[in-house]
């Protein structure tokens, strides 16, 4: 009955508030706050130089550099086929059109390892995609591309179902408004349509970094995980780890979660932002 | 409905012309061949390669098989307790109005948003030799990282959010009228949950177990990081793909993860069987908001 007198802000007739409120907070603390607040404490115990030293290494920079640069690549792929897959999906009629758009989700129901060793043997300078890019002298698999070409599919996803719902909603009465104006269906687009979905793109873009970000399980068999070279974050922590340094993968670990936590930050704000155009429109 | 446009809602002036169409959708196709529908197919042609002998018998080998248990082991330990506790949270969040109730909301997502190597670490941090509890379960003979607990522990704090966020949105629609009627005509606390509430989110909860237990089963950074890698012990599926992998035995690596892309296409089809009915409650539970 505490629980209930200290929180509410109204009268319920409801009953269970304060057993649905008091397990669900015990099971998050047990599962997930404590656990995780295990990460700050452990870095408690380096002094500040200490701990700037490890995160800042040239090889943990490297890391940083790699993981970033192709996330961020990754997801601007994304955000311009995700646009127009969601497009296709929304707007026009073909054949396996159902099937395609139950497919799209695929990346989020495959297990990392099996896109890992799937999308390293299609890569690879003998694999089906892989042969063809070798003739122009691009290698993918156990290079830094291989990282971007994993990330890319782990995030493919996010876009197209964050910008489809909100294209499906453009009114039709706007376009034709638009074209009764004089607008070339390219001015619709760009003027019209476009604006309209920038919050969900950027949102989706948003997810898409966040999650190419923190992937290990695809990107390690892919990568060939070089130091300096092709070797990501996530892998310099388990490194760091198996050789028995827990403080060291844990002070990278922090600066990790740091970084997600400001990604949530603004993906929060995105789709607020989102909700606020869609109400308007 | 999804996508089906009335064709007199397609004016000239609002299509574009047919090559350009065909272009769109060609480029669409040739980006999704190139990062899905290849490496979908080329998991079970790489897989089967060798013959079906080969085939069977890197699915029915004794490591195989355990790695199989474990997985089955810790999906169904985790897909449960996220499941009763997902109604738990959802049924706070959705029916009453509180003090904190965007924050409880964030953490509940916080484990989508941490990199599953970290979610594997914390877990040695407090358990591990050097942890918290290391050497008080070390003087106890226990053992929970590179052991099974470690793993299903590992497998709950990923698949945490997804029952619960599932059930927020649908029930936070539905508000609060019917329960309150069936408090006021004299049913008890879980008479309502049961009969009122649960007939109107099972779907959604259908859908949040469907995505639960295919993270649950296909989770590698966590797990790999608690494991140990033992053999036949502490090995689950997608970890056994790993060793099989890095050993060169390509064609029983594929084998094993055609398993679990089997999985995967069969989550899909559930997903988009459900997905449709929890679309249905949601519009009728906002139409029902709007019309009263």
């Amino acid at each position: 009955m505490l629980l209930s007198k200290a929180l509410l802000r109204r009268h319920t007739v409801l009953p269970g508030f304060d057993l649905a409120l008091g397990l669900t907070v015990l099971y998050l603390s047990l599962i997930v706050l404590i656990p995780l607040s295990a990460t700050f404490l452990k870095t408690a115990s380096l002094t500040w130089a200490v701990f700037i030293d490890t995160v800042t290494t040239p090889r943990v920079m490297a890391t940083y550099r790699l993981t970033f640069g192709a996330a961020f690549a990754a997801a601007v792929l994304n955000a311009i086929a995700g646009l127009l897959v969601a497009w296709v999906l929304v707007r026009y009629r073909f054949w396996g059109k159902r099937v395609v758009d139950a497919l799209v989700d695929l990346p989020f129901a495959l297990p990392t390892a099996v896109a890992g060793i799937t999308l390293t043997g299609l890569y690879a300078t003998n694999g089906w995609i892989g042969q063809y890019l070798a003739m122009a002298d691009i290698k993918v698999s156990f290079t830094p591309l291989g990282v971007f070409v994993a990330m890319t599919f782990i995030g493919l996803p996010f876009v197209v179902r964050t910008v489809q719902p909100v294209l499906e909603d453009v009114s039709s009465e706007l376009e034709e408004a638009s074209a009764t104006l004089g607008a070339s269906r390219w001015q619709t687009f760009g003027r019209v349509i476009f604006p309209i979905v920038v919050p969900a793109l950027l949102t989706g873009f948003a997810l898409a970094f966040a999650r190419a970000l923190g992937e290990y399980g695809s990107i390690i068999f892919i990568a060939g995980n070089m130091p300096m070279v092709s070797e990501i974050t996530p892998l310099i922590i388990i490194t760091k780890l198996e050789q028995y340094d827990y403080a060291g993968a844990t002070a990278i670990a922090v600066v990790m979660l740091v970084m997600s936590f400001l990604l949530l930050l603004a993906i929060n704000g995105l789709q607020a932002w989102a909700r606020h155009r869609q109400g308007k429109v | 409905m999804r996508g089906a446009l009335p064709q007199t809602r397609l004016s000239a002036a609002t299509r574009e012309p047919a090559w350009v169409r065909w272009l769109l959708i060609s480029l669409a196709l040739v980006f999704l061949s190139l990062f899905l529908f290849l490496p979908l197919v080329s998991v079970f042609f790489e897989a089967l390669k060798r013959g079906w002998d080969v085939y069977l018998a890197a699915v029915v080998e004794p490591d195989a098989v355990s790695a199989i248990k474990l997985t089955l082991i810790a999906a169904a330990i985790s897909v449960p307790l996220n499941l009763v506790f997902g109604v738990a949270g959802a049924w706070a969040i959705a029916k009453f109005d509180f003090r904190g109730k965007s924050v409880l909301l964030t953490l509940i997502d916080l484990p989508f948003s941490v990199s599953p190597v970290i979610a594997g670490l914390i877990f040695v941090l407090v358990f591990g030799l050097q942890g918290w509890f290391g050497s008080w379960l070390l003087a106890h003979d226990l053992k929970i990282i590179f052991a099974v607990p470690g793993i299903v522990l590992a497998t709950v704090f990923i698949t945490f959010p997804f029952v619960a966020r599932e059930l927020i949105p649908l029930m936070q629609a539905q508000g609060l009228e019917q329960e309150e009627a069936a408090v006021v005509l004299g049913a008890s606390g879980w008479q309502v949950f049961w009969k009122v509430t649960m007939p109107n989110i099972k779907w959604a909860l259908l859908y949040g177990v469907i995505l639960c237990n295919a993270r649950a089963m296909g989770e590698f950074g966590a797990v790999s990081v608690v494991s140990g890698h033992i053999r036949g012990m502490t090995n689950t599926m997608p970890l056994h793909i790993e060793i099989l992998y890095n050993e060169y035995q390509f064609a029983a690596a594929f084998a094993v993860a055609s398993l679990l892309a089997g999985l995967a296409l069969v989550t899909l089809v559930l997903k988009y069987m459900v997905e449709r009915r929890v679309q249905q409650q949601l519009a009728q539970a906002k139409f029902a908001g709007a019309t009263a």
